[in-house]
């Protein structure tokens, strides 16, 4: 059959699709998103996204209770939200095949840390199969499926984001046509996992994974690739293109599942050659174990644990050769994202900046509130965490510092995890005030639905929460939504709602300008009139992408492609320099 | 190991790079190859900088260029272009538009955009290739395409037959929009460099 390019993430998609899944649940995060997006063409695929991870692969147990194979897929940090539902299926096991995707992110691309994934396997006593391109992405997500049915377990395949957004060929296979009916099976001793259950279930699962350890010993997923000298590599995923780019002699051990790992096979493997290497991302993963059990290896003594390797940095680091590039970065101007033309959130930076405001951040395009000019957030540990932590800091305070505390989150992340905050602030009796940037959206991966959107992942209507009833509903009082393209009013209201001394809310109500269903007439871009411009920059405080200093004329101009007419700029001139295309007055 | 040849594509966010390494590794599976690329996605959508990596030959294995090891830097914007040049092997040639991007502290007025880029380019790679991207875009009836007019200039420095990028294109550019990338690429090939 003809070959085609999937990047992994489509790869994982159409793996899900041949495996004949019926349901399909995420919660976006880079880089796992378009795994879904993808999985969602398949119209045979119940495909949704979640309010959050935990709901998510909730969601999928109960698909695969019902007898349907089910996928769901997060990014690595989602997985800590996740890991309560799945470390006890891993007790229960399945019934439908239940595959779950870890999206790791090496070199933080795009996340707040760089856990090793890896490490959830061997703690949740769950299978881990890793693919090493997007041919392995395909066949693996099915293999994990076989897996999870012969064994009663869920499985994790585990990408990072060089998987998951390479593209490389793929030969594409069929979906099964004798796919089961899901239907109601009682089995209370499997699944209500009471002490006297789970009890019962724990040497089960232990032996599983010696099982599955012996199993995995003759499996063509755990394969030797012969070398020509004494040196002997044992690696996974993604390092193993770059082993093979960089010691192209050496004997490989690639290992396509990396929890269990196939001691026997590992044992007959080192054997063999008088010299050792462990070549993994991040953590020690399999070097530790591989040490365990005598075997003297190297690998982070040489490899470094922090960032991604590419074939640059095996060499580098294992051979102790310099770096042949030079750093270029102190004469380029960097280019680091920001903030989009006409982005509702830019306003309200632009005001808790001026109003001194400590702000207790969250994950978002939001979170782009801490570069300059704007410069505005104090703190962004994960999702929802805003919230808790504009409580606790309050706490411990004096006064007068207290009531600069603002919290801001976006429409998604507040229904992720940051509503259950809102309760303890109501509960507990927080006077923080908290800024909801409603954009109706899941922007920062790429604009995904969401329940504040009021569409599907299908693109079906659907029904959208009212977040200023929802905010009155566990309690809080003060609730004021207003538009964020209105300075004067955003500046005053967070003010006000500073100084008070209870519980207040925020909703800046505004559609992300990239989605044009919310933004169907298009606004004129503005135009400095430049005997008026007199080059004080004050335009150039709100960080607009539109907005560029003429360092001859010493005078703002505005580049009429990207401009988007939100006239934010507007507001921040005191002499009136601004105007909309066309506009004469 | 066979021959491995290396692309690499930079420039700023919106620029259209995805689409024209799509094009690419379209091009060269067409012609045969083992093709395997790769880019981040995420926080580049927010006008940062995108790079993608292009490898084709017998057998990729790494998706990522080694270091040094690039032998075409196609690139959409000459600041993003000078960033790069380190990872371009000796006698490695660059194509780029003629475009200047101002990156954040250089859009506020706090650091100046670098001068006289396009001549380093061309001292330190004399076979580099310099288009006037936007105007031959312009030309061709849409700003828009300027990648495919890069595509164009690329075109000459890569020997495939033009059928290949032909039908590469028409795969992978909606209908309505295909005559016009269809002239801007034609321009491309058409273009010579202006250093």
């Amino acid at each position: 059959m003809k070959k085609v390019l999937l990047s992994g993430n489509e790869a994982i998609a159409r793996g899900a699709y041949e495996a004949g899944v019926l349901v399909a649940c995420a919660y976006p995060g880079t880089p796992s998103t378009e795994i879904l997006e993808n999985a969602t063409q398949y119209r045979e695929i119940d495909s949704s996204w979640a309010p959050n991870e935990k709901v998510a692969l909730e969601v999928g147990i109960g698909a695969c209770f019902g007898g349907a194979r089910a996928l769901v897929t997060m990014k690595h940090v989602g997985v800590n939200v996740a890991a309560d539902p799945l470390f006890t299926l891993a007790y229960t096991g399945v019934r439908g095949g239940l595959v779950l995707v870890t999206a790791d992110d090496p070199e933080l691309h795009s996340s707040q840390n760089e856990q090793d994934n890896r490490n959830f396997a061997k703690f949740a006593k769950v299978p881990m199969l890793e693919p090493a391109d997007s041919e392995e992405a395909l066949a693996f997500t099915k293999l994990g499926f076989e897996i999870s049915e012969q064994f009663d377990t869920p499985v994790f395949l585990r990408s990072t984001t060089r998987i998951s957004h390479s593209k490389s060929a793929v030969t594409l296979g069929e979906r099964p046509t004798d796919i089961p009916q899901p239907k109601l099976d009682r089995n209370p001793a499997k699944l209500v996992m009471l002490p006297g259950n789970a009890r019962k279930l724990h040497p089960v699962i232990e032996q599983r994974t010696l099982d599955l350890e012996e199993w995995a010993c003759q499996q063509p997923f755990n394969r030797v690739e012969k070398g020509a000298g004494e040196v002997g590599v044992i690696t996974s995923g993604v390092s193993y293109q770059y082993v093979k780019e960089t010691m192209p002699d050496a004997a490989v051990l690639k290992l396509g599942m990396v929890h269990p790992l196939p001691k026997q096979l590992i044992r007959d493997f080192a054997a063999q050659y008088s010299t050792i290497y462990v070549i993994e991302e991040l953590d020690p993963f399999i070097e530790e174990q591989v040490r365990a059990m005598g075997i003297e290896v190297i690998g982070k003594d040489k490899i470094s644990i922090c960032g991604e390797l590419t074939p640059g940095r095996v060499k580098m680091q294992l051979f102790d050769q310099e770096s042949p590039l030079e750093d270029t970065s102190a004469e380029l101007p960097q280019r680091p994202p920001s903030m989009c033309p006409g982005c509702p959130h830019r306003g309200v930076f632009y005001e808790l900046k001026k109003a001194k405001a400590y702000v207790s951040g969250d994950i978002g395009c939001y979170t782009l509130g801490f570069m300059p000019p704007l410069s505005a957030m104090d703190t962004c540990i994960c999702m929802g965490a805003s919230v808790g932590i504009a409580t606790g800091i309050s706490k411990v305070l004096p006064e007068e510092e207290r009531k600069k505390v603002v919290a801001v989150i976006g429409d998604s992340t507040f229904l992720h995890t940051g509503i259950n905050g809102l309760m303890d602030m109501v509960y507990n009796k927080s006077t923080s005030t908290l800024i909801i940037l409603d954009n109706r959206i899941t922007a920062m991966t790429g604009r995904q639905e969401n329940p504040t959107s009021g569409y599907q992942l299908n693109e079906l209507e659907s029904p959208r929460v009212d977040l200023e009833q929802l905010c009155r509903a566990v309690g809080v009082k003060h609730v004021t939504t207003l538009d964020p393209f209105d300075l004067e009013l955003t500046g005053k209201v967070i003010r006000a709602e500073m100084a008070r001394p209870e519980v207040s809310v925020i909703i800046t109500n505004r559609p992300c300008m990239l989605v044009p269903r919310d933004n169907p007439i298009p606004r004129p871009p503005l135009l400095v009139d430049h005997d008026k411009c007199t080059g004080c920059r004050a335009c150039l405080q709100i960080g607009c992408p539109a907005i560029i200093w003429d360092a001859e004329k010493k005078k703002s101009i505005v580049d009429p492609i990207i401009c988007t007419g939100c006239k934010v700029c507007l507001q921040t001139c005191k002499f009136d320099a601004f105007s909309e295309c066309g506009d004469k007055s | 190991m066979s021959q491995i040849n290396n692309i690499l594509l930079a420039g700023v966010g919106g620029q259209g790079i995805l689409l024209a390494s799509e094009v690419i590794s379209e091009v060269m599976l067409l012609a045969g190859h083992d093709v395997k690329k790769n880019e981040i996605h995420g926080m580049s959508q927010r006008g940062g900088s995108v790079v993608s990596h292009l490898r084709y030959g017998e057998k990729v294995y790494s998706s990522i260029i080694p270091e040094g090891e690039v032998d075409i830097l196609f690139s959409f914007e000459l600041l993003e272009t000078c960033r790069y040049l380190p990872l371009l092997r000796q006698n490695g040639q660059v194509v780029v538009s003629d475009w200047k991007i101002a990156p954040p502290a250089v859009a506020r007025g706090v650091q100046p955009y670098p001068e006289n880029l396009a001549e380093k380019i061309c001292q330190q790679f004399p076979a580099s290739v310099v288009v006037d991207g936007l105007n031959l875009a312009l030309a061709a009836g849409n700003a828009k395409t300027v990648n495919t007019v890069l595509l164009g200039a690329l075109s000459n420095i890569l020997d495939y037959d033009r059928e290949l990028w032909l039908t590469a294109l028409q795969k992978m550019i909606p209908a309505r929009l295909l005559d016009v990338n269809l002239k801007a690429f034609e321009a491309g090939c058409q273009a010579r460099s202006i250093r």
